[in-house]
């Protein structure tokens, strides 16, 4: 695939130099992608009315504000008991890891490694790969940027699937409340564990992905033809 | 102030690409960074209606009928996903229950809302009142529906269940399954491209 043609030297094309909005003095609105010259930071957006912005406001300061308050809320959400299980035979706390052991024990080993994944492994990762992302954006490194451009993709999409487990317990909630036999009742680690998954959320919304290309050498306009790929879906 | 068209700025690392002609299906990527840059909207625009249709349907019935019923000593519980709510409201558990609420019911509901009110006055070649407001709007809801989580989140309750009670399943639980896959469709659809349909209509008047 030819997408810039002849001219330049480069192997990969994340590594051609390429005009960019900002190089070329000119503003593009986030909300219906227009590309506007000559406009100033502020002016409303001639098509859809929305204020052009260059990057997200303040992005890396509200960014790292969310993520601290996420790494708070991990630890009670990992700590305390998530659902309380009250059955003739006692009383049982479960926090988010003993309910994995719980299915891997009875043997519901498929089920076990979807919850430690949604549940653990997917906040754990977008916590330290929003540190990443941010540490490398304030020190405007070069290194691997298309791998954090991909990691940037990789926790947009995975985000939302730590909801899993409010989910699994509020239905129980809703569904064991058998009086004296068998109640489920919801534990304070829930809140802190949706907490975190909405706080991640919010950080990696407020992250604007394109301080990581900021200091990358910028190519004059050119003719630059927009890679084209064939998609099973519509 | 002045529109630089057949140009495409790139949401992920700011380069300016030449627009291209799509072919149906055809997904357009920035080179350098992998963002998606534009989608061939293909048959979706007129397949979006119907389908919006279809998904307020199947949301009632999800909604409207139990989504599971347990049975255990001859007792009988059943929920629905109001129920749910209700139930974690009662613990003191508000704040839960208010992001239940909001990622399966609410935000949802209102995303469909959205878009009969943007998609049945454009059929007439209307703009909505409110219409720029609103595809902000869904453009902001986008992340926060959670049906295909929830969907999820009620088949694992399902199996943590079965070692204890026998699980029955409602009919809430395929409306459920129903709606992840026509929300799969319709919320594919991405909001920018109500400004390429009232933009082509106005140049085609």
């Amino acid at each position: 695939m030819n997408m810039h043609g002849p001219q330049h030297p480069h192997d990969h094309p994340e590594d051609a130099p390429v005009p960019t909005v900002a190089s070329l003095g000119l503003l593009a609105c986030h909300h219906c992608g227009t590309v506007w010259a000559q406009a100033e930071e502020g002016d409303a957006c001639g098509r859809c009315g929305t204020h052009l912005q260059r990057r997200k406001p303040d992005s890396l300061n509200r960014t790292w504000a969310l993520l601290v308050a996420a790494c708070l809320m991990y630890i009670p959400a990992n700590l305390l008991p998530v659902m309380i299980t009250r059955t003739l035979f006692g009383t049982q706390n479960d926090t988010i890891l003993s309910g994995v052991i719980y299915f891997w024990v009875s043997g519901a080993y498929g089920l076990a490694a979807i919850v430690f994944v949604a549940s653990f492994l997917v906040p754990l990762f977008k916590l330290t790969a929003l540190m990443l992302l941010l540490i490398t954006a304030q020190r405007r490194t070069d290194w691997r940027r298309p791998e954090r451009a991909r990691l940037y993709h990789i926790i947009e999409i995975i985000g939302r699937w730590s909801m899993l487990d409010v989910f699994v317990v509020s239905l129980l909630t809703g569904l064991v409340q058998i009086q004296g036999f068998a109640v489920i009742t919801a534990g304070v680690g829930i809140a802190a564990f949706g907490a975190v998954v909405v706080l991640t959320m919010l950080a990696s919304i407020s992250f604007d992905p394109r301080l990581t290309w900021d200091d990358k050498p910028v190519a004059p306009a050119g003719d630059n033809e927009v890679e084209k790929k064939k998609t099973a879906t519509a | 102030m002045r529109e630089v068209s057949d140009t495409i700025a790139c949401e992920g690392c700011d380069a300016v690409y030449q627009r291209a002609p799509l072919q149906p299906r055809d997904v357009a990527r920035c080179p350098r960074c992998g963002s998606e840059l534009e989608r061939h909207a293909g048959n979706q625009r007129r397949r979006i209606l119907p389908l919006t249709v279809a998904s307020l349907i199947m949301f009632a019935i999800a909604n409207l009928f139990p989504i599971v019923e347990i049975e255990l000593q001859g007792l009988r519980s059943q929920t629905t996903l109001a129920g749910a709510v209700l139930a974690l409201m009662a613990e003191g558990m508000s704040v839960v229950a208010l992001l239940v609420l909001a990622t399966t019911l609410l935000f949802p509901l209102l995303q469909l809302c959205i878009l009969v009110w943007l998609l049945v006055p454009l059929a007439r070649d209307r703009q909505a009142p409110g219409f720029a407001w609103l595809v902000r709007a869904m453009q902001s809801l986008r992340p926060w529906g959670m049906i295909e989580v929830f969907l999820l989140g009620v088949l694992v309750a399902i199996v943590k269940l079965s070692s204890m009670a026998t699980v029955v399943a409602g009919p809430a639980l395929y409306a459920f399954m129903a709606l992840t896959v026509l929300l799969t469709s319709v919320l594919s659809f991405d909001p920018r491209g109500f400004w390429e349909l009232v933009f082509q209509r106005q140049e085609g008047a």
